[in-house]
């Protein structure tokens, strides 16, 4: 019991930072209807622009770690949310009424981009960081000396993402961009037509979208302590499942999933095997579409002709 | 006529040098913070384990007077090319020797190909190249049955040709079975889990499609590299037989090829029987390719990429339309895969990865959806680019993706333009013939 209460821990830890991905694939999906699929590598960007501001202000001699963070958090919020817009400005605003297949390809081929020129700006070797933040609490010893652990690392993971999701839906529900955005969502022409910039919505979109995954970038890194360049695919894959099960276009949804998707992975690797815990991600994104094409929250797609 | 028009640009000339200015100077701006921590911090390992940065501000200049240069030389293309969408017309006279060109340039291609081996007998690197680039155009014939021609992306293509060099490699090292054996095999096997992928994603469409097939390409790579005692895992399979000439091997002994024809040996004579068998493989994908397509399951292909409700509507069976789709396009993978094993003699997972799936695709793509001759020449193109930056080694992903972004920006539609329908309705009859006439190359 107390094994499996620390791994409910770890998942949700996991799942949070999947979430937060699986944000940005939903929301580009909901307004474009494409699979942005360079945010995973958007999301090692992040992860690479944190692992380098903690670098600098380390050195610069700034010992106060709430200050760090919150400014690590700023910085690579800020450039990885540019990231994203120029993504968009250079590989998708040209093709936005192209034919179907072409703004996907040029998508994977954005995603070989990044994680090229990360590659080569920053080496292919694994960034290993020291801890930087320590201590927890212990939850819960149990008797055969196994103890439930609650490390400040996960409590700040989980905190700012419930933070930065509060912010977020905020945002949309109650803003003018949050409106836009839905308008643009519902039917583009029409939003253009009653006055909605289209063309700045959309890349907003791709902006708060980046700038949650440096968010998750920045967590990857306090929480595992490395960074890599090749990080980007998989975990774009995972939290893409995220966005499916939670029911592409859905917001909540995307939470929800990558939640689901953590949890799953960490008990699958704890009771099964941990070698396969990425094909039990992809299995279930699978299994998923094909039983419940929807989502859990997601609304059914009506067939035109 | 011409006169007027000039006029205008002209006169927009005088205030763009301030406009362009504008734009590259943003350009720039975006570029130095995009690229600040990036490429002007560099992170390395210290000497005692630790992270430690070095800063790179002359190559960060560097990135970003490229960028300020480069935007301003875009800007004025774009205003020397002139606005985009203008038709340009074409002569007749020219247009015709085009149409002879290009329905000549299929046959001479395929001429110039059956010489390769004769005219370049002395440069192994060239013959060798000739298999790799034949390889990739089998894989994108193969493809293109899937995504050209039944409108099914596929980005999980490689599994298949992962499947078909597993099946050889395997059946050959643990039973001694021979190649010729073998290859139709490794194809059942591969058409087996293309069916077999099929099946779940029967109602699945568009992006959701490609989706699941990217997770089943991933799924059968991480099994092959955690399966250790079946495959070896990441140490791949080694020591996979060569190929016989009906029986008889190509090798310098008694009994060899060479000894029995009464000639020298040479390890070339290997190289060249490849570079035919992988020939004849593609021939073979593009002829029954060209077959199928005159035969009903061929037509309910093209009118299920068309339209897929009006296919149901017509009582098309969707559920087998799709699934032969899958599983014709999975055999031919799987034969390239075979021969990929043959050729290398050893295999391992990192030559399944996703990259090789995008790669296929891109060439399929480019290739124009379902035109046979196009996906020839872009494979061509793709992979001899490939190799004219083999110099640049850890920059060649990265022109690739540029590549891939700027020719989806620049043709969207591949090289060679939309492959139509095989058969049309009378009104649709107007469409020039070097488009309908494609399907011989």
């Amino acid at each position: 019991m107390d094994y499996f209460a620390q791994q409910l821990i770890n998942g949700i830890v996991l799942g949070s930072i999947y979430g937060l991905i699986a944000i940005g694939y939903t929301m580009v999906y909901g307004i474009v209807g494409m699979i942005n699929f360079a945010h995973g590598d958007i999301f090692m960007i992040g992860g690479f622009i944190a692992l380098i501001t903690f670098l600098i202000l380390v050195s610069i001699g700034l010992t106060v770690v709430p200050v760090i963070l919150l400014i690590v958090l700023l910085v690579s919020m800020a450039i990885t949310a540019l990231y994203g817009w120029t993504v968009e400005r250079i590989a998708y605003r040209p093709l936005r009424h192209s034919f179907r297949l072409a703004p996907m390809l040029s998508a994977i081929g954005m995603s070989f981009v990044l994680t090229n020129y990360s590659q080569i700006a920053q080496g292919a070797r694994v960034k290993p960081v020291p801890p930087i933040i320590t201590g927890g609490y212990t939850l819960h010893e149990g008797s055969g000396g196994f103890v439930v652990q609650l490390s400040n690392v996960q409590i700040i993971v989980v905190v700012t993402t419930i933070v930065l999701l509060a912010i977020f839906t905020w945002l949309v529900a109650r803003t003018r961009l949050g409106r836009d955005m839905r308008a643009c969502e519902q039917d583009q022409t029409m939003a253009g037509l009653l006055g909605v910039d289209v063309d700045r919505t959309i890349s907003m979109t791709f902006v708060i979208g980046a700038a949650l995954a440096a968010v998750a970038g920045m967590m990857y890194l306090l929480y595992y302590g490395l960074v890599d360049f090749f990080m980007g695919f998989v975990a774009g894959i995972k939290a893409f499942t995220a966005a499916v099960l939670g029911g592409i276009g859905s917001l909540p949804g995307a939470m929800l999933g990558g939640l689901l998707i953590g949890l799953i992975e960490t008990l699958w690797s704890a009771y099964f095997s941990v070698e396969y815990k990425d094909v039990a991600a992809f299995s279930i994104l699978i299994i998923v579409l094909i039983f419940l094409p929807t989502g859990l929250l997601g609304r059914p797609e009506v067939e035109k002709v | 006529m011409t006169a007027p028009a000039a006029e205008p640009k002209l006169a927009s000339r005088a205030p763009d040098v301030a406009f362009i200015f504008k734009k590259a100077l943003i350009s720039a701006l975006v570029a130095l913070v995009l690229f600040s921590l990036m490429i002007g911090i560099r992170t390395e390992a210290g000497p005692a384990g630790q992270l430690i940065y070095l800063t790179r501000f002359g190559e960060l200049a560097a990135v970003v007077a490229a960028v300020f240069g480069g935007s301003i030389v875009v800007e004025l293309l774009r205003q020397w090319w002139g606005p985009v969408g203008t038709i340009r017309i074409v002569p007749p006279s020219v247009q015709r020797t085009l149409a002879v060109a290009r329905r000549a340039i299929a046959p001479v291609l395929l001429i110039f190909t059956f010489l390769v081996p004769v005219i370049f007998y002395d440069q192994r690197y060239i013959l060798d190249l000739g298999i790799l680039v034949l390889t990739y155009v089998m894989l994108g014939w193969g493809l293109n049955v899937v995504v050209g021609l039944a409108g099914l992306l596929d980005l999980g293509y490689v599994a298949f040709y992962a499947v078909g060099a597993y099946s050889y490699a395997l059946l050959a090292t643990n039973f001694g079975l021979s190649f010729w054996v073998c290859l139709p095999m490794a194809g059942i096997l591969a058409a087996f889990w293309g069916v077999l992928l099929g099946f779940p994603v029967l109602r699945l469409r568009g992006d959701y499609l490609a989706i699941v097939t990217l997770a089943f390409g991933e799924i059968i790579r991480l099994v092959i590299i955690n399966w250790q005692s079946l495959t070896g895992g990441p140490n791949g399979v080694s020591s996979i037989p060569r190929p016989s000439f009906f029986g008889i091997p190509l090798t310098p002994g008694d009994d060899g090829l060479a000894a029995k024809l009464g000639i020298e040996f040479s390890p070339t004579h290997r190289i060249v029987f490849l570079f035919y068998i992988i020939l004849a493989l593609a021939l073979l994908t593009n002829w029954v390719t060209i077959r199928l397509r005159r035969l009903p399951i061929g037509r309910a292909w093209e009118a299920l990429r068309e339209d897929e409700v009006a296919c149901r509507a017509l009582g098309i069976n969707t559920t087998t339309t799709k699934l032969t789709a899958f599983a014709t396009g999975a055999m031919f993978g799987g034969f390239a895969g075979a021969f990929f094993a043959t050729r290398q003699g050893f295999i391992s997972p990192e030559s399944f990865t996703f990259q090789e799936s995008a790669l296929v695709l891109a060439i399929v793509v480019l290739g124009g959806m379902g035109s046979q001759l196009g996906v020839a020449l872009a494979a061509l193109t793709m992979i001899g680019g490939f190799e004219l930056f083999r110099g640049l080694d850890q920059y060649r992903m990265l022109v690739f993706g540029l590549a891939m972004v700027l020719l989806m920006i620049w043709r969207p539609r591949g090289l060679i333009g939309h492959r139509a329908p095989t058969v049309f309705l009378q009104h649709s009859q107007a469409i020039s013939s070097d488009l309908v006439k494609e399907g011989h190359g």
